[in-house]
């Protein structure tokens, strides 16, 4: 199958389809209402379950339930829903379920706007619920990767029986790209039976399973924390994904830019170049594990006067960045949160004005 | 001789948390009486609420998956949409189901998901210490409405049965009780009777059962059945509410 143009929300849908996931619960939400629209339509082609829910709330139990029994379910939201979510979010994640969760984010706080947003940074790296929990955050930069990340994401949540959220924004939900659907992958994993309420006489199982997070004794709590704990210290080990741009040069200022942004930082970059003015940037494709041995060593660079988080934020990723540069040259921030996409002259501008 | 009565294999060995006189053990073992004489042990999943009930799983021998306050119908509906042919029944509270968990219920019931629910009411929430419920009765006193529940001020107690049957949706909708023996035997009839509508995919099912709680009513076990007897059963009356096949005949 060759390429085809399709809107990001549109091969969002598409793509859980080809990953082999049949069942999608969701609430309408602008601006990624088209993946329920593209959905509410494909699903009975495939013989999927599609469901509207009454609210974000009730979806992500029907999310719970689902993966608790087994089977592979996605929801997709914006902003305001995944907050409603997330409730359910802290629970999927001491159950250890795998649920793909997709936010094309909204600007925040509050209604807020429905123009794109990086402002769910910390909701979607540091929590949103209540409790010790990790997600593991996928962060496209375009409607291609959108549609690699949700076929990559049924497998790592998976593999780790945690959920995965995909952080798109509202412009990679909104624009029409051309998409390619690669080969994928359709085969459940195989160690459900050990964990899922899926029936013990279909399954052929002797022990019931149990789908839970209550633990009252303080000791099989703290046991509980640290099996997830040793799972998030695992995904920071094996799962760290990135893009180096440009920082095979002499560069003299490190951007640290992801999803949308970044493609703008990109143009700045290449504009600087024709100039002779070298900059690397590093692009987080996971959000969580946060790439922070490998923007360290860029920031260490000899030569490399400043490092700058650029972001549709008020300031968010640039805490992880500070974390991650260790004091190996300055970190600045640069966004905004309104809306508007800061422009390449913009972002030329401000690195010029961090270095000499 | 014979075993007549024996422990039904739904059941497990465990020794219940509940309190004397409390009627969740009644209950719990009616349901697994129901789960046993239907045969359908091996392929049901239980939903545990949030209150008293919360460890229900370690009282059943079959699947289990615990709610958050109030969720347990989204998550039934989850399971119930992927896996149709599993039986699902959610086991809820009053303050789990008609105060938190409204939402959940009204909308799981008028979609029609074909999954049963026990709503055990006892006027008041049990597990946190026995604060006052939507369902808590006119002046009844409870540790958030110590000089007796105002309805001037929070309204008059919910009929959960009456509402959910309001709803145009066919569906199988119940209020009995567990205090005496003859309506033990009602009960376990509305149990079976919202089961094999289940099974047989015609409907949601809710069976309301009037139930006790004497710990938090400050009363002997008693008392509470005589309590329960005189205040709850004129006020949440017993009877079928509504069943799939009276709508279709109209």
């Amino acid at each position: 199958m060759g390429k085809i143009l399709m809107k990001g929300n549109e091969a969002i849908g598409e793509a859980a389809i080809r990953a082999g996931c049949l069942n999608y619960f969701a609430y309408p939400i602008t601006p990624q209402s088209e993946v329920a629209e593209y959905l509410s339509r494909r699903m009975p082609e495939v013989g999927g379950v599609f469901l509207q829910g009454e609210s974000e709330v009730a979806v992500g139990y029907m999310l719970f339930g689902a993966a608790g029994c087994g089977a592979r379910v996605l929801t997709t939201s914006s902003s305001p829903g995944i907050s409603l979510m997330s409730e359910a979010i802290s629970y999927i994640s001491s159950a250890e379920l795998p649920v793909v969760f997709v936010n094309i984010v909204r600007g925040g706080p509050g209604l807020g706007g429905i123009l794109p947003s990086q402002a769910d940074y910390f909701q979607a790296t540091k929590g949103g619920g209540h409790g010790d929990y990790r997600l593991l955050v996928l962060a496209p930069s375009g409607v291609q990767e959108a549609v690699d990340m949700v076929m990559m994401a049924f497998p790592l949540a998976e593999k780790y029986r945690n959920p995965v959220m995909i952080l798109g924004d509202g412009l990679i939900g909104q624009m029409m790209e051309p998409v390619e659907f690669s080969d994928h992958l359709k085969s459940e994993p195989s160690n459900k039976d050990d964990w899922a309420t899926n029936g013990m006489d279909t399954r052929n199982r002797k022990e019931r399973n149990l789908v839970k997070s209550l633990f009252l004794d303080a000791e099989l709590l703290e046991e509980h924390n640290l099996v997830l704990k040793a799972k998030y210290d695992r995904m920071k080990q094996e799962e760290v994904r990135y893009e180096p741009y440009n920082l095979e040069t002499d560069y003299r200022a490190l951007v640290v830019s992801y999803g949308t942004m970044s493609r703008v930082c990109k143009t700045a970059i290449d504009n600087m170049k024709a100039e002779g003015i070298e900059v690397a940037m590093i692009r987080p494709q996971t959000l969580f594990p946060f790439p922070i041995d490998p923007i360290r060593a860029a920031a260490a660079k000899d030569g490399c006067q400043a490092a700058i988080s650029i972001e549709l934020s008020m300031g968010q990723m640039v805490e992880d960045v500070e974390r991650s540069v260790q004091g190996k040259c300055p970190v600045h921030w640069h966004g905004k949160a309104g809306g508007e996409i800061p422009t390449p002259e913009e972002v030329v501008d401000v690195i010029k004005s961090l270095i000499k | 001789m014979a075993k007549t009565y024996k422990k039904p294999e739904a059941l497990s060995e465990q020794v219940t948390h509940y309190c004397p006189g409390c009627t969740h053990g009644v209950i719990h073992r009616l349901l697994a009486e129901v789960i046993d004489e239907l045969g359908i042990r091996g392929r049901t999943v239980g939903i545990a609420p949030v209150g008293c009930a919360v460890l229900a799983y370690n009282y059943f021998t079959f699947d289990f998956q615990e709610a958050a306050h109030g969720r347990a119908p989204a998550m039934a509906t989850g399971i119930k949409r992927v896996r149709p042919d599993l039986m699902v029944f959610t086991y809820q509270g009053d303050g789990d189901l008609a105060s938190i968990g409204m939402g959940e219920i009204i909308h799981a019931a008028n979609r029609g998901e074909k999954f049963t629910t026990i709503f055990v009411n006892n006027t008041v929430y049990g597990m946190t210490g026995g604060q006052m419920a939507p369902t808590t009765l006119k002046g009844q006193r409870t540790t958030t409405s110590p000089a007796g529940r105002d309805v001037e001020d929070v309204g008059m107690p919910v009929k959960m049965a009456e509402l959910i049957s309001a709803l145009e949706t066919p569906a199988y909708i119940t209020r009995q009780t567990v205090i005496k023996p003859k309506y033990i035997v009602r009960a376990k009839k509305a149990i079976k009777k919202a089961f094999q509508y289940q099974m047989d995919r015609r409907c949601f099912s809710l069976v309301e059962l009037v139930s006790t709680c004497p710990t938090n009513w400050g009363l002997t076990p008693v008392e509470a059945i005589k309590w329960t007897e005189e205040n709850m059963l004129p006020y949440f009356q017993l009877g079928e509410f509504k069943t799939p096949d009276e709508v279709e005949e109209d």
